[in-house]
């Protein structure tokens, strides 16, 4: 209960964090810095990725050898990512802090340390 | 003297409550079982066993290769013998290689023979089935799903770790939601799964994706209780009126829901081997309505 009030506390403290699957063309102007994520058993490169806030990015997601998740609780939000697919994803985090990702498709013995997180920087 | 804790449930009628009762331990009640004060005689009693990893190999646990025979040993000694003992998955540690993969179901089927119970149940965790569907768990033991009745008891085994993003999946909720059609609403359901149905961590996937929609099914059910494992500790939640246990592994024991970074198992304690570790007897009463938990050490001091 109390981890689940906390998730939602903390998404409406992220509030205008954006997520989207691309395709979806940025709502204002300018292209996104895009930021490639490799994922293989059992991380992903990057495992830490820092944004400032406000900043609009998009994640391209490259699965090399499992249809490996990318699971953020924090935004409520996971995708399959399929080998030989690129997954893009749109991020727009407004608030300075730090949202954990995970893959959340069991992949062999170290699944359970298959995590990531965003840095959202002032 | 044993060291026991007990909780008490009874999911009657939705007016389950929460009270700390006893020291060490939590009790749940409704209907006269409240606090702790007046248990009713048992109808039967099953032991759970979880989270064997069969095949680790690491620091966490030095004494990996003989604890589950321990246990056999310490279930084979409790003074009066279980009506029967069900293994809520992980029998096995993951491993990539099929033939390796079969080799451990096929120790851990031959260790846990020498059960003195006659009826051992069986269901997978993902560490068994999610690399190849249960493939191999369905060849040594079976479905992966099913129901079976006991005592005026009917219990649901789901299988929500056979899909590697740990779903239960459309079929077998379908089947889920036939098998309770057929039960009357005031009936006992037992429900045995690995990963938590409810949302317990997501940041360490401690969920179950379509958790909700079997809990949706559940509900219109007075009497529902679910015993799980996957989280490798004792925890106790109610989701609404459904009373929710989770169970210590036999391999090495996981921090608490949250509580760090990462969900990495706690170191081994040479001063006090197996701490952490552990199987429990889940006492029956008021037909199926109420339930007495009573964990025990892999070895008696």
């Amino acid at each position: 209960m109390a981890a689940t009030l906390r998730r939602r506390l903390l998404r409406l403290t992220l509030g205008g964090a954006a997520l989207a699957l691309l395709g979806a063309r940025t709502a204002h102007g300018g292209s996104p810095r895009v930021i490639r994520v490799v994922a293989r058993r059992f991380a992903y490169q990057p495992g830490e990725i820092e944004l400032k806030a406000g900043e609009r990015v998009v994640i391209e997601l490259e699965s090399l050898d499992f249809v490996h998740g990318i699971s953020i609780p924090d935004l409520d939000k996971r995708i399959d990512l399929v080998p030989g697919r690129i997954t893009r994803l749109e991020l727009q985090p407004q608030t300075p802090g730090e949202i954990e990702f995970l893959c959340d498709n069991f992949c062999g013995a170290g699944h359970e340390q298959m995590h990531g997180r965003f840095i959202v920087r002032a | 003297m044993d060291r026991r804790h007990f909780l008490n449930l009874a999911a009657v009628g939705g007016g389950a409550v929460y009270a700390s009762a006893l020291a060490g331990c939590a009790d749940v009640g409704a209907q006269g079982m409240a606090q702790g004060t007046s248990h009713a005689e048992p109808d039967f009693y099953f032991v759970q066993l979880s989270d064997v990893h069969w095949g680790y190999q690491g620091a966490a646990n030095p004494d990996a290769a003989v604890t589950l025979r321990k246990t056999v040993a310490t279930v084979n000694a409790l003074p009066t013998q279980p009506d029967f003992v069900f293994f809520t998955g992980d029998l096995t540690h993951t491993t990539d290689d099929p033939v390796e993969r079969r080799r451990r179901l096929g120790e851990f089927k031959t260790i846990v023979a020498d059960l003195k119970v006659k009826t051992v149940r069986f269901m997978p965790g993902e560490h068994d089935a999610a690399l190849d569907r249960g493939a191999a768990y369905q060849e040594l033991f079976g479905d992966t799903h099913y129901a079976f009745d006991h005592k005026g008891v009917h219990f649901i085994v789901l299988d929500n770790v056979s899909d590697p993003g740990a779903k239960i999946g459309d079929e077998q909720l379908a089947w889920l939601g036939a098998d309770l059609d057929k039960r009357d609403r005031k009936a006992p359901v037992v429900v045995l799964t690995h990963r938590p149905l409810f949302d317990l961590a997501p940041k360490w996937d401690w969920a179950t994706r379509d958790g909700a929609q079997a809990l949706a099914l559940l509900m219109p059910h007075e009497n529902v209780t679910v015993f799980y494992g996957h989280i490798h500790q004792e925890h106790h939640q109610m989701t609404g009126h459904i009373a929710h246990h989770s169970a210590k592994s036999l391999m090495f024991p996981l921090p608490a829901p949250g509580s760090q970074p990462s969900r990495a198992p706690l170191p081994w304690d040479a001063s006090a081997p197996y701490k952490g570790l552990g199987f429990r007897e889940v006492e029956a009463a008021d037909t199926g309505k109420a339930y007495r938990i009573s964990e025990h050490p892999v070895v008696r001091a």
